[in-house]
């Protein structure tokens, strides 16, 4: 077993990234993931493994910094929460469009506007369907535990890598904050420039005589090599889809009911399996762990087991659309769920359960 | 008397040649519009690349604008920006990758509007790099409306009676505004309209090369440059109203230069 750290999830995912030979880390300020910045700023990662840590102007900068980083082969990250998210989005579109591959992550508020600084999930849409403008996706990573937004920082780069695709850790301001026992790993090196050059030919570092030159960029005039392009990313996010599917089965073998929640509800949802069952109900949880691809096969599947499903969300409804797909209309699915920062008991949503699908 | 009768392979001899593209620039034809100073401003880039050898280690960044192809005709590494991203993007890599000579080339839509923030703080922090800004006075891509850097009075698509600065401001010296600031080491203006503002375009562009390898902080190089399509007039007319209402406006020279190390 590794070294164990008692860590906020913000200060954790700063860890993971200095620890996973991260080269560089841009950001800008904002509650409630201030502590991302600040742990990076303490650490002095350039002196501990020459990894970049700046402060942008602004979070559009910082996805832009990001951007050239990234198009020059570096392992590069940065964090926010909603509001600068959504600034963000323009960057993210042009990295998904030239195909860059980055870690964000976003430690979710309650929206919309400037909305609060309570934990939410009510930027499920914006995470897994684009966000930006054009036919693109992010991969998505829900980490439940301080610990997963350490391992994720790893998980994230090695998708983000694969794919040349920019993956987003999707946590929220509960997971942020909170504080629990990590396991740290061991400090790996950063690529120097010759491995970045074999191992990313595509990257911008520096046109040699024995190549042609490299362009990042996500224009193409020619619409049907813009089309071409288009397929080309379609065919990328299938075999996401197809090989990626990551997700946590609670109880689930003779469940009658089934709760789909990710992040701090899969949580509660734990707490909920246990207290429905001890009243004699059947009940099984289902954790997405990356929300694009989900894990529509296995809800599919699990419509001929179950009476019915419930979405437990901080947020209107969200996710709840994505299970309603999955099963195509062959089980009963409902959604439950607070907004506005407010985290849901494990009581209410045993008693929504109940209402909804078995009466009283 | 017999005619000869003279070819063109008689005349492309060895010892003919007085005048050589860079190799820098690649076989693309430019599609940029006739008069335009785009061609012009990346030839003598390119030259200057060539001539201090760095290939291998210059990155460009190419904005949105009128030049947002200009990869297709730099023979180097680069890449494409958001509209006025450019700075942000240099600041990435300069910063990941301290060895190498970067650059923007941006308009003035996408450096003096939509970038301002980046094009400051990018001049405020210092960052070892070379922005090229190219002002014309114009949004020529999107077919002619007002720039940031439009004169007064001067007719743009968005401006059909002239601007007018009561409603729309002032034109931008953003040039003079980021020489105010430490983190800039060399803020010149020049223009390429002539042989001999060429040349001393070329000159600052090799000053802004030999800043960035001292690591001196950021050149920021204008070219008061036309736009004969956008300014609807011949290429020698857009070259004359340059000189007598851009000029006056946006004066050439260099407006902060450090002592030679």
């Amino acid at each position: 077993m590794g070294e164990l750290k008692l860590m906020k999830g913000n200060e954790a995912i700063a860890e993971a990234a200095i620890r996973e030979g991260a080269d560089g880390y841009f950001g800008y300020p904002i509650t409630p993931q201030s502590e991302v910045i600040e742990y990076f700023a303490a650490q002095q990662p350039e002196e501990r493994t020459g990894m970049v840590l700046l402060q942008a102007e602004s979070e559009i900068a910082a996805i832009n910094m990001i951007y050239g980083a990234a198009g020059a082969g570096k392992k590069v990250m940065t964090s926010s929460s909603s509001p600068g998210i959504s600034l963000k989005q323009e960057g993210l579109t042009y990295i998904a469009g030239a195909e860059l591959p980055c870690l964000i992550l976003n430690v979710v508020r309650g929206g919309p506007g400037l909305g609060t600084i309570q934990p939410s999930q009510s930027d499920y849409f914006q995470a897994v369907k684009g966000g930006g403008h054009g036919d693109y996706h992010l991969i998505v990573l829900a980490p439940s535990s301080v610990q997963e937004m350490y391992d994720f920082v790893e998980t994230g780069f090695d998708l983000a890598f694969k794919y040349r695709n920019p993956t987003m850790i999707l946590s929220d301001g509960a997971i942020g904050q909170m504080m629990e026992k990590v396991e740290i790993g061991e400090q790996k090196p950063r690529m120097t420039e010759q491995e970045i050059r074999e191992k990313y030919p595509w990257a911008t570092t520096g046109k040699t005589k024995d190549r042609e030159r490299n362009v990042i960029t996500s224009l193409e005039l020619d619409s049907s090599k813009m089309e071409k392009f288009n397929r080309k990313l379609i065919d990328k996010y299938r075999e996401i889809e197809e090989k990626e599917v990551r997700y946590e089965e609670i109880q689930v073998e003779d469940a009658e009911y089934l709760l789909i929640a990710y992040g701090t509800t899969s949580r509660i949802c734990e707490k909920v399996v246990q207290l429905a069952r001890e009243e004699g109900i059947k009940l099984g949880l289902l954790r997405p762990i990356t929300l694009f691809p989900f894990p529509k096969k296995r809800l599919d599947e699990l419509s001929g087991q179950v009476k019915g499903m419930l979405s437990v969300e901080m947020s209107a409804g969200q996710m709840v659309e994505d299970v309603r797909l999955a099963v195509n209309g062959k089980v009963q699915v409902e959604y439950y769920g607070r907004m506005g920062g407010i985290i849901p008991s494990a009581e209410e949503i045993v008693d929504a359960l109940k209402q909804k699908f078995i009466g009283g | 008397m017999a005619e000869q009768q003279i070819t063109s392979e008689d005349i492309i001899q060895e010892e003919n040649l007085v005048f050589d593209r860079t190799s820098l620039l690649t076989d693309n034809v430019f599609h940029y519009c006739p008069g335009c100073g785009h061609g012009v401003v990346h030839r003598v880039l390119m030259e200057i690349i060539e001539e201090l050898d760095v290939q291998d280690k210059a990155i460009g960044i190419a904005p949105v604008g009128c030049s947002v192809l200009a990869y297709n005709y730099m023979d180097i590494d680069m890449q494409e920006a958001a509209h006025g991203r450019a700075p942000a993007l240099a600041t990435g890599i300069k910063r990941t990758m301290p060895d190498k000579y970067v650059f923007t080339y941006q308009g003035d839509g996408d450096l003096a509007a939509i970038g301002t923030a980046e094009t400051i703080h990018a001049c405020n922090r210092g960052e070892n790099i070379a922005i090229i800004f190219i002002n014309n006075g114009i949004y020529g891509m999107t077919g002619g409306q007002m720039a940031p850097t439009t004169l007064e009075k001067m007719k743009s698509s968005t401006t059909p009676y002239g601007r007018n600065i009561q409603q729309m401001g002032n034109p931008l010296k953003i040039t003079e505004l980021v020489a105010q600031l430490p983190g800039t080491c060399y803020v010149t203006r020049q223009v390429v309209h002539t042989p001999a503002g060429v040349r001393k375009t070329k000159r600052a562009i090799r000053n802004a090369f030999k800043y960035q390898q001292e690591e001196r902080g950021l050149s920021f190089i204008e070219v008061v440059s036309n736009c004969n399509s956008g300014w609807k007039m011949s290429p020698n007319q857009a070259n004359k109203w340059l000189e007598e209402n851009m000029l006056p406006y946006y004066p050439t020279g260099d407006l902060k230069k450090p002592e030679d190390k």
